[in-house]
């Protein structure tokens, strides 16, 4: 199956309780703009949610923006959910205000990149677009 | 999750959830392994309601939607609901927003909510919509709700893809001349007064009463007008109830069918049409001198068309 030419789809979700969600508007139109389509569910989004709408949706990506210091344990919880679903080949990765050593403690456990306050957007979208090729390709690999 | 489409569909046919939502994937990129997997599926639908939600945008389609299908969960227990939006004509990229308006319905066991780009097409719909639907049906939902793009006048293809459409409509968009006006509302089944917390709807609705009044141009009687808020849910409870009184009603079911022929022949000929219109390209490219006739004023576009469609019916394409 040939999926390189179709648009990458992406969820943008914001999990728990804090209501910064600019960032995850300014990083939705990015990805817009970059030419995919994006799913945005907004504000107060529980794990089971996310989950369930990357499911449905069928996205290749999962970018989840994460202000309040609970990014550990959300972005565990929505890892092992999707891994139970067997979606392994969902790309989860995100941002906001996350240390740098438990970023490199998320990526050991299979969690993507994750993007801090500053980064270019440009960044963001090569990384998505990269990684997602990438996955479909080995996709592909595997089904022939 | 990589499966063969005869895998796909069997797991599609039991209703696993991973698997509509992957073959859905696979009807909307279309090409030949779309079309493989809509060979499989298409035998397996035609059982499922289809409710077609459109309207202006700001109308409050998406909020409607979320109200209306959760009326309407106790009758059909499974429910699929597929939510369009535009792409951008220039970068391609979409932003799916229409979720966030149904968070409450997501919530429901037996409730599957799809989000859809337009990829360019107009009319409302995105391209492999119709075929989508063919895929929610044969999954053994009961009623598949499809919400277009918000739409102006002429953008009616719902009406077609539909067994009942409902046009939403709001306070604050024209007098009662916008009322008069042909297209969208003399394909409505029902039509929504929506946003009645706000002032105005009535005048609306009686706008909209001395409209269909008025017209001749429906084969079939006036719709229902019926006021509601999207967001008190005033209104939306004998909405469904008329979306019920419809799907039960004898008369209208015997309409279904003459509507589903109206659609298959719509679907075949579209089909003709797009690929006549691949073979047309194909003469062209091979032949520049057609086109060059026409922009030099030494043939009609019409009487290239003809000779083009002579080349195609005689096979010389390539």
């Amino acid at each position: 199956m040939n999926h390189a030419s179709a648009p990458i789809r992406v969820l943008v979700a914001k999990p728990g309780l804090d209501g910064h969600d600019r960032g995850a508007k300014v990083v939705a139109a990015a990805l817009r703009d970059a030419g995919m389509e994006v799913i945005y569910t907004g504000l107060r989004q529980t794990p089971e949610m996310i989950v369930r709408t990357a499911l449905e949706e069928d996205v290749d990506a999962i970018g989840l923006s994460i202000h309040s210091g609970a990014h550990m344990v959300l972005f565990r919880k929505v890892l092992a959910m999707l891994r139970e679903e067997g979606m392994d080949d969902v790309l989860l990765t995100g941002g906001g205000i996350i240390p740098e050593d438990d970023a490199r403690t998320l990526a050991e456990e299979g969690v993507g990149r994750l993007f801090g306050p500053g980064a270019p957007l440009s960044d963001l979208v090569k990384y998505i677009r990269e990684e997602v090729e990438a996955r479909r390709k080995a996709s592909e690999m595997k089904e022939s | 999750m990589t499966l063969s489409a005869a895998d796909l569909r069997d797991r599609v046919l039991a209703g696993d959830r991973r698997a509509v939502a992957r073959a859905i994937t696979v009807l909307e990129r279309g090409g030949d392994d779309g079309a493989a997997l809509h060979a499989l599926l298409y035998p397996h639908a035609g059982r499922a309601l289809r409710l077609g939600v459109t309207g202006p945008p700001g109308a409050g389609k998406s909020t409607l939607v979320d109200r209306l299908a959760r009326e309407l969960h106790g009758d059909f227990s499974r429910l699929a609901v597929l939510a369009v939006d535009p792409s951008s004509p220039v970068t391609h990229g979409a932003l799916l927003g229409d979720r966030i308006r149904m968070g409450a319905l997501q919530e429901l066991p037996g409730v599957f909510v799809r989000s859809m780009a337009s990829r360019g097409l107009l009319g409302g719909l995105g391209p492999a919509a119709l075929e989508v639907m063919d895929g929610l049906d044969a999954a053994g939902f009961d009623l598949v709700l499809v919400e277009t793009v918000g739409v102006g006048q002429s953008e009616l293809d719902v009406a077609f893809a539909a067994d009942i459409t409902l046009v939403v409509v709001a306070p604050g968009a024209g007098d009662g001349i916008q009322a008069l006006k042909a297209g969208l509302l003399e394909m409505a089944d029902i039509v929504c007064v929506n946003k009645s917390d706000l002032g105005g709807a009535e005048t609306v609705r009686n706008d909209l009463m001395a409209a269909f009044e008025l017209s001749s141009a429906r084969s079939e009687k006036a719709p229902a007008i019926l006021l509601a808020s999207s967001k008190t849910g005033e209104g939306v409870g004998a909405l469904a109830a008329s979306v019920r009184e419809l799907a039960g009603d004898e008369d209208f079911r015997i309409r279904f069918g003459e509507r589903r022929r109206r659609a298959a022949q719509r679907r075949i000929v579209g089909g003709l049409q797009r690929e006549a219109g691949h073979a047309a390209e194909r003469v062209l490219e091979s032949d520049p001198v057609l086109v060059t006739s026409v922009v030099d004023g030494l043939m009609t576009p019409r009487a290239a068309s003809h000779e083009v469609f002579r080349r195609i019916l005689k096979g010389e394409t390539s």
